[in-house]
């Protein structure tokens, strides 16, 4: 692997930048691995990484229906913070978000982590009595979060209009400093050649079309379109499409797909200095390094595997950030697009073994993947590796649907992922 | 936006309807015989079918009430939509074809 630094970058200019080198591998499947990663993304590649590194293990593959990181790592709006009301979600995220501060490090790859704060806004009596609870929650957690009144938001995030007289008025916020973006490609190419380089095999455009299975019960492999693989384990990290990897081994889990929009404006000057969440109005919105305004709406009500949605979807989270933030009105979008969710009804994520020998999931996490990237990478490696779950992440099971033990983050914490 | 057709009204836009889920999961019989995994798997799990789905969807702002439909989640396109109570009706390889085009 080409390590990078000022030393390396110098010394290909020395070459005309002609000595640069792919950054992981092309490579055709073996017959056989000791564990199969389902879905290149950055989750995927990520359990690959931390298989190879924290737990010694090489002789592993990812395979992915597509091109490397072209589903819902490509497709996000790249969030990323830890303020969740319990404790069970609070320690999951926390886990990740001090992986990302430390992973342009480990990964010698800037993944362009600005730490540049999540304010979420209040506007209603509730929301302050909520957003308040999740402080003190978050800060006996070790975790920081803080309140600010109306002007201390307009502070912090100048374009906010706090007037009181708009239809939905800001009357303060939840600002979790350590929160902010990072760029979601390199995210996944940093970790695609971390792994590569420790011997994983990366294998695109390659679907998994079957689970093939002992006739104990465990599985042996998979089918795919490029052949059989032999795998003594597998780890299925497939987002939307976790049911349908799922169900070739017959099991049915608590999730429904739908599309999740996003969009982005034409790129401006620095405008915007912080990412903003409004539950309330469904207002979320951040500035892109290039300039864009990255602005994530809501999610489609229906099941649907089109990576689409419907129009009156991006136009009702515009018209909230208009009247948040009226110098946005005329601004141009650019694009938008959809990506399919894997939602469980209580939007919590699973990570956890299944009933079939083997067989590990990694699912559910919905509309608020991307931050997790790296937590859920590592505790899903721990997970496959030992044949267990970390205690982070042991909570998190397909069975707390048949036990009751829910972690019900969406109907007690409001949260707009 | 989808344009659906509810059987008592006519095509509207989606805006006017809710989404209620998959349709046809009967509501346990006898709910105090049920086993912990029986409950799991009425209230939770879901067949969240990449191709043909039968869903309900209730005209909200309109007459109301609920009906179910057939609808292919590759491309959003519906094949029909049917009353409730209807068992789910069986589908022709033209019009599977012609709602996965």
């Amino acid at each position: 692997m080409q390590k990078f630094s000022a030393f390396s970058l110098f010394r290909q200019a020395l070459g005309a930048h002609q000595g640069w080198k792919p950054q992981w591998r092309s490579v055709k499947p073996k017959a056989a691995y000791d564990i199969i990663i389902v879905g290149g993304g950055g989750h995927g590649l990520g359990a690959a990484y931390y298989l190879a590194k924290q737990h010694g293990l090489r002789n592993i593959a990812v395979v992915e229906r597509g091109w490397l990181a072209g589903g819902n790592t490509a497709r996000n709006t790249t969030i990323i913070r830890s303020n969740y009301l319990f404790d069970e979600s609070s320690s999951y995220y926390e886990h990740s978000l001090k992986l990302w501060e430390g992973l342009s490090q480990e990964l010698n790859y800037n993944v362009m982590f600005s730490q540049r704060g999540c304010l979420m806004i209040a506007h209603t009596v509730h929301d302050v009595q909520v957003f308040k609870r999740h402080v003190h929650a978050n800060r006996l957690n070790g975790i920081d979060n803080e309140w600010l009144t109306p002007q201390e938001v307009k502070e912090f995030c100048p374009p906010l209009n706090i007037s009181p007289n708009i239809r939905y008025p800001i009357l303060g916020g939840a600002l979790q400093r350590r929160a902010g973006t990072a760029r979601h490609d390199a995210v996944a190419w940093g970790f695609a050649r971390a792994a590569s380089d420790m011997g994983v095999d990366i294998i695109e455009n390659c679907e998994v079309t079957g689970i093939t299975r002992a006739p104990s019960g465990e599985v042996t492999g998979v089918e795919t379109t490029l052949g059989p693989i032999k795998a003594r384990k597998i780890g299925v990290s497939a987002a939307g499409h976790s049911s349908v990897v799922l169900g070739m081994a017959g099991i049915r889990l608590p999730l429904q797909s739908n599309p999740l929009q996003a969009l982005v404006s034409e790129p401006v000057k620095p405008a915007f200095p912080t990412i903003v969440m409004s539950n309330t109005i469904h207002a979320y919105i951040s500035q892109s390094d290039k300039g864009e305004m990255v602005i994530g709406a809501g999610t489609d009500s229906y099941v649907s595997y089109t990576q689409r949605g419907g129009l009156h979807i991006p136009a009702h989270t515009l018209e909230a950030i208009t009247e948040l933030c009226p110098m946005f009105r005329r601004l141009r979008m650019m694009r938008s697009w959809g990506g399919i969710t894997d939602n469980t009804p209580d939007r919590s994520p699973i990570t956890a073994k299944t009933s079939v020998p083997g067989l590990y999931v990694n699912c559910g996490w919905g509309t608020g993947g991307f931050k997790a990237t790296p937590g859920a990478a590592n505790l899903f490696a721990w997970t496959i590796a030992k044949d267990e779950p970390h205690p982070i992440n042991a909570p998190f099971t397909i069975e707390r649907f048949r036990d009751g033990t829910l972690i019900d983050e969406a109907a007690a914490a409001a949260v707009a992922h | 936006m989808l344009l659906i057709k509810c059987p008592y009204c006519g095509e509207r836009a989606e805006v006017e309807f809710a989404n209620g889920g998959e349709a046809h999961i009967a509501r346990p019989a006898d709910p105090m015989t049920l086993s912990d995994e029986e409950w799991a798997q009425y209230l939770y799990m879901r067949d969240n079918p990449k191709g043909l789905i039968a869903e309900r969807w209730r005209h909200a702002h309109g007459c109301g009430r609920f009906f179910n439909a057939l609808r292919d989640t590759r491309t959003d396109r519906f094949v029909m939509t049917y009353e409730m109570g209807q068992p789910r009706p069986d589908v022709t390889p033209e019009q599977a074809a012609e709602a996965a085009r």
